[in-house]
């Protein structure tokens, strides 16, 4: 039970929703991260990823372990994207199935919050007019 | 003694390269940082960082040892 990838490819959300599937799950809950066109007020033309590959493989896959020791789910998956990505681009998808739904709710949430937090990837907005910026969890600026 | 140490985010800016070889004679994460950080000029002290060797997350104090991989982690934003 469990994956957690580091993507330089887009994310196919279609199958990875398929590999939930089993026959003692009985919800399933999915969450998408798209790149939006702005962040704290200015306009963002695109946003580049980097991750430091092996730590963020090791976290990933504890945080998916977590989730199945605090939830009683069946399948979780988590793939998040590195490189360029333009507006509209899903960064990061995550999936829960469960037998009922309030775990498969729950561990998605657990999952999604404790990769924002704790997993070494960054986001590298670039806005309107050519400056860029790195960002801290809550999308507030690095300086 | 010789270190890998990897940047990224806004440490990979400011110090114009992905990875470099380091000779120094700092033992630990904490000194290696301070050193690095004047060489560079980061301006993020070390309580906004976090340490990882080889692969791991660390502790400042940690020995580091000949050949190891040094990492400085900036706050992380994913998702």
């Amino acid at each position: 039970m469990g994956v957690f990838h580091i993507s330089a490819e887009p994310i196919d959300a279609a199958a990875l929703a398929r590999s939930l599937a089993h026959a003692r799950a009985g919800a399933c809950v999915t969450f998408e991260g798209w790149v939006r066109d702005h962040n704290d007020g200015r306009a963002v033309h695109r946003l580049d990823y980097q991750a430091y590959a092996p730590l963020a493989q090791s976290e990933g896959e504890r945080i998916i372990k977590e989730a199945g020791e605090k939830f009683a789910i069946v399948e979780a998956c988590c793939v998040h994207r590195v490189g360029s990505l333009a507006i509209g681009d899903l960064a990061v998808w995550v999936g829960v199935s469960s037998a009922h739904r309030g775990a498969a709710f729950d561990a998605c949430r657990y999952i999604i919050d404790e990769v924002k937090l704790r997993v070494p990837i960054w986001k590298n907005e670039h806005y309107a007019g050519g400056e860029s910026g790195w960002l801290h969890p809550d999308n507030t600026p690095v300086v | 003694m010789k270190y890998r140490v990897l940047y990224f985010a806004s440490l990979r800016d400011r110090a114009g390269m992905d990875v470099e070889q380091v000779e120094s004679f700092a033992t630990d994460a904490r000194g290696l940082y301070s050193e690095l950080r004047a060489r560079h000029g980061f301006t993020m002290g070390e309580e906004r960082l976090r340490v990882a060797v080889n692969g791991a997350f660390a502790q400042w104090a940690q020995t580091l040892h000949e050949g190891d991989e040094v990492v400085f982690l900036p706050p992380v934003s994913g998702g």
